[in-house]
């Protein structure tokens, strides 16, 4: 089945089929895209991060043009609700009516011709409200005395989660403990391209057309139909090209619900575009608090971990992951790659006066890796043994595989020591400890981790959130042309799958990938899917279009062993022909399809009468996940009288399993890998005690450009997965989750000599030198 | 993030541009700065008057040991050596570092200058350059030390009736010699903390300390500093109220780092 590397198929690195587009300037995105008699909207936003809403006075002759809740028709609350036991059930308003729960809630939706004078609508709209205190830190929130921001519930937090094995005879046993408390930043996701939503009412089909930048246009359509009150049937999502999803555009926004519910009001279409204050201060992930203990052997192996983890939720559960979609995966990541005996673990996913807290790629895994790698250097420099020794003595063997952990994942195939030894032999330590001895502060830092993806039914029922994924579809269909059609329900906004999927079509039916149509990003056009999100796509939409692609080779095989005058077992389809095994003879699949399409009369009797068209599902056994991995190994120098922090030499060693396109994979490891080195050193999203966001402004919240982004080298291991079609696994996220580790690991060993750590994320200049003065003030 | 409603001036003239400023316009040059202000409507001026048509707003001219650099020169344009000899090289490495080349292309001298934000560029490099900053108003043109131009945050010694025509700076003789270092957390951000030094043979050294959100300290006699970088760097920055520790070890790093390439080879 293998395609020669230098081939078209599967393992090929073939250039991107969508570039041609983008390069040119010829992508659409929502802003590009305009309606005769559209109405642009400005949203009000709440100024303040808690109060109980009075009124809202509209401007004088201006009434009709601004809309509250009570102007919507029967709008339905966001409910994000989890089956896991204990969740709080938050209810988010489309529009705010009686609370303001965060800084930047909408309050009403101002429409005008243009956007600038929806602004100057919403810029004279008064609000009357009466202030309450704000809820601003997640440590304090759940606390008795704590202002209830869901005024039913009996504490701030939407959920607690425990595992509770008995540590307590591990102080007795350990050669080795420490402790941490350990911080991540409040982030905010920042693709290119904000949010966008362009909604307008079809009154012959009596459907909703809403045309959004969403990653996942089937769950939106479902969450939005149930909102609206409408049949599924009645709304239909197109999502154009998408600027960056990384999460973010996988969140159903009460800005769709509103926009759809003004143009169904008004018989107009209706255009949202969020600016970079709103994505700014809406985009929120990321922020946990730690407090971990492990305990070790000797040879530095793991005898236990106990850690107490807080993430701040904000003020909704947002639709359709949920507020704990992070907190409450702490348990379960924080055993990382490694044979873990005893794990004792209590999460609360607190709820606070921000805005939602959304998945962001590497969801959760981004903070728990980081937890337990800075952890594990500490142990390793109180053992006095090095943190690849500590990882070796840990990291699950190739030969346990598959592996199932203490907390029920099984990793299906891999060797993770060996990804830890490339990584390690790519670096020359003796010279950097050559440099340290001289005195400089430079460092050598490790993360190792393994990245679930595509994890499906058996994984998501639990959580009882509003969808489980369950068999993936994918809909191919041979034009009379000789093209071939692939419609896909997944989203593709940077992953190239407009140019993979062709690859595996190309793989099991020879057809060019030049000629292979990738459709996807329209509900009316695609089967449904859950969408892009948790490494899936290639797995799941991959193993879809590779068996409906199989299935219907073999009605192309049946019609042209007739034209071949043989049985269908003597023809075999290959190559975009259809070949007799014995002579080599063949038919070309276009004079297939030119035979059912145009020429029926020469169909042979009983052929299968659902024609050149398939749609098959497709779903890994077990459905419980591939897990892809990686060593990020990293060389940091140290400024210690800034604390400025350059990052000399990078290294990634990755195993994704089969790489469908190389090249396409490296591209993903290094874009995630941007927004790891952001994580690690620049972004940082604070709130003051007024609950009001400080880094509202690109000036202000700092991203990573190409110049803080040093070339990074790339060693790729491929391990098949057992599970998959063609043995590949998820890999999108990987590149985000571990830079932070690795840097920070980095940076303590260049601080080591000092005595100084840095505990909390971002590792920024102020942070660094704070741990360097503490260090100085302690030695005194 | 769409400015508030405003009207757009383009005056032909210096004495047109006298009038719309005396009827209210705020004047524009680059608009790299007025843009994000307008945008975020922290900014709400009736009227616009964009300076960068006017005759002679931008371009050098060299005369009598001064360089006449008109306010509308953009940054780009001293990036690429629009400004002659050393202090052009000087002028054009502090050029190349401010913030982005699309924001450079735009951006003037002498908007920045008039912004008066306390992290800009040239709020800290041209007073350590000597340089004049010459004001027009009704009453005609008026000589301004950049030393004692920027008053405080956003806030100038123009008048409200003056607009920043042409900034002068002295040629540098043979053997002065320079020194400039700034802080910042990426490439293209605003700086943290810049210092600047320029030493002219026969004449004490100028040193100037910048960024700290309030207006450039400048020091005309920077010969202490020289000479004991590390406890007179100290002694400077504990004389600048409210910054954090952080912004202190940096404004004094900063310091010592400019004396540092001003000393060296």
């Amino acid at each position: 089945m293998t395609a020669e590397p230098a081939g078209l198929g599967v393992g090929a690195s073939l250039r991107r089929k969508e570039d041609a587009r983008f390069l040119h300037g010829l992508g659409r995105f929502v802003g590009d895209i305009t309606r005769p008699g559209m109405l642009e909207v400005a949203f009000l936003r709440s100024p303040v991060a808690h109060a109980r809403l009075l009124g809202v006075a509209k401007p004088a002759g201006a009434e009709k043009r601004v809309f509250t809740l009570a102007d919507l028709a029967n709008v339905r609350t966001i409910r994000a609700n989890s089956a896991l036991p204990g969740f709080r059930v938050s209810e988010q308003p489309a529009l705010a009516t009686d609370k303001l729960r965060h800084v930047g809630e909408a309050i009403a939706a101002c429409v005008a011709d243009t956007r600038a004078e929806a602004e100057d609508l919403a810029a004279s709209c008064e609000l009357d409200y009466e202030a309450l205190p704000a809820v601003h830190d997640m440590l304090a929130a759940p606390l008795p005395g704590s202002p209830l921001i869901h005024e039913h519930w009996s504490m701030n937090a939407f959920l607690e989660t425990r595992r509770d094995d008995d540590v307590s005879g591990l102080d007795a046993i350990a050669a080795a403990k420490v402790t941490r408390t350990l911080r991540t930043a409040r982030q905010c996701m920042a693709p290119i391209e904000g949010r966008g939503v362009l909604a307008e009412w079809d009154p012959r089909l009596e459907q909703m057309i809403v045309t959004t930048s969403t990653q996942m246009p089937h769950v939106t359509k479902t969450g939005l139909a149930d909102c609206l009150g409408l049949d599924e049937g009645q709304v239909r999502i197109v999502s154009p090209d998408v600027g960056g999803g990384f999460g973010y555009k996988g969140i159903l926004l009460p800005e769709e619900i509103v926009c759809a519910s003004i143009a169904k009001l008004l018989g107009r279409p209706v255009r949202w575009l969020e600016d970079r204050f709103e994505q700014l201060t809406g985009a929120n992930c990321r922020e946990h608090h730690y407090v971990i203990t492990a305990w070790a052997d000797r040879t530095g192996k793991l005898l236990g971990v106990e850690c107490e983890a807080t993430v701040d939720a904000g003020a909704y559960s947002s639709y359709p992951f949920g507020a704990c979609l992070e907190a409450a995966q702490v348990g379960s990541i924080l055993p990382g790659p490694y044979v873990l005996p005893l794990l004792r673990c209590h999460t609360i996913s607190a709820c606070t006066n921000k805005p939602p807290i959304l998945p962001y790629r590497g969801v959760a895994r981004t903070g728990v890796c980081y937890v337990m790698e800075t952890t594990l250097d500490a142990l390793a420099r109180q053992l006095g043994i090095t943190p690849q020794a500590i990882r070796l003595a840990n990291l699950v063997p190739p030969d346990a595989m598959p592996y199932r952990n203490l907390v029920g994942k099984v990793f299906d195939s891999g060797d993770y020591p060996e990804s830890l030894r490339r990584a390690v032999a790519a670096f020359d330590l003796d010279a950097i400890r050559a440099r340290q001895a001289k005195g400089e502060t430079v460092g050598f830092g490790l993360a190792t981790f393994c990245e679930q993806g595509a994890h499906g039914t058996s994984v998501y029922h639990a959580w009882g959130i509003p969808f489980v994924p369950g068999f993936e579809q994918a809909y191919v269909r041979l034009s009379p042309d000789g093209v071939l059609e692939v419609r896909v329900g997944v989203h593709s906004h940077g992953q190239g799958m407009e140019t993979t999927l062709a690859q595996v079509a190309h793989e099991i039916l020879g057809v060019h990938p030049a000629k292979v149509r990738v459709v996807h990003g329209d509900t009316a056009l695609t089967p449904y899917s859950t969408g892009t999100w948790g490494s899936r796509a290639m797995v799941m939409a991959g193993g879809a279009v590779a068996e409906a692609c199989r299935q219907l080779g073999e009605r192309i095989a049946a019609i042209g062993a007739a034209l071949l005058q043989v049985q269908a077992g003597d023809v075999e389809v290959a190559d975009g022909k259809v070949r007799r095994k014995d002579t080599g003879g063949s038919v070309a699949i276009a004079d297939v399809a030119h035979t059912w399409y145009r020429a029926p009369q020469n169909l042979p009797p009983g052929v299968n009468k659902g024609g050149l068209e398939v749609t098959a599902g497709y779903r890994p056994d077990p459905d419980t996940g591939t897990h892809s991995y990686a060593c990020h190994a990293c060389v940091v120098r140290v400024d210690t009288e800034t604390g400025a922090v350059v990052l000399e030499d990078y290294l990634v060693v990755e195993d994704g399993g089969k790489l469908v396109n190389p090249m396409i994979v490296d591209g993903q490891v290094l874009g995630g890998l941007a927004q790891g080195i952001g994580t690690a050193l620049y972004e940082e999203m604070p709130y003051d005690e007024m609950g009001q966001p400080l880094a509202a402004t690109l000036a202000d919240y700092l991203l990573p450009g190409t110049t803080d982004v040093p070339d990074v080298r790339l060693d790729h291991m491929e391990t098949l997965s057992p599970w998959t079609t063609f043995g590949q696994k998820g890999i999108g996220e990987s590149g985000a989750i571990g830079p932070p580790a690795a840097i920070v690991n980095a940076i303590n060993d260049a601080l080591a000599l000092l005595g100084a750590e840095v505990l909390d994320l971002p590792a920024s200049p102020p942070r660094v030198l704070a741990a360097i003065v503490a260090a100085r003030s302690a030695k005194r | 993030m769409k400015p508030a409603p405003f009207a757009y001036a383009r005056p032909k003239d210096w004495s047109d541009a006298l009038k719309l400023l005396a009827d209210g316009a705020r004047p524009g040059a680059g608009t790299q700065s007025l843009g994000p202000l307008l945008n975020l409507r922290l900014a709400q001026p009736d009227t616009i008057a964009d300076l960068r048509h006017l005759p002679d707003y931008a371009g050098v001219a060299l005369g009598d040991g001064v360089l006449r650099i008109g306010a509308g020169t953009t940054h780009a344009a001293i990036e690429d050596g629009a400004v002659p000899g050393r202090i052009g090289e000087i002028m054009a490495a502090v050029a190349r570092r401010i913030a982005y080349r699309p924001v450079r292309n735009r951006g003037t001298i002498g908007g920045s200058l008039a912004h008066a934000d306390p992290a800009a560029d040239w709020v800290a490099v041209l007073p350590a350059l000597g340089a004049t900053a010459i004001a027009l108003g009704p009453r005609g043109e008026r000589r301004i030390p950049v030393a004692g131009f920027v008053k405080g945050i956003f806030e100038t010694a123009l008048a409200n009736d003056e607009l920043l025509r042409t900034i002068e700076v002295p040629v540098l003789p043979v053997g002065a010699r320079w020194g400039h270092w700034k802080f910042c957390r990426k490439v293209g951000e605003f700086s943290k903390a810049t210092s600047c030094v320029l030493a002219l043979p026969g004449k004490p050294p100028r040193a100037v300390l910048a960024a700290l959100d309030t207006p450039p300290l400048v020091i005309e006699d920077a010969r202490a500093l020289m000479g004991d970088p590390l406890a007179e760097a100290a002694r400077i920055v504990s004389g600048i109220p409210g910054l954090t520790a952080w912004r202190r070890a940096i404004a004094e790093t900063a310091l010592r780092r400019a004396v540092e390439m001003a000393s060296g080879p």
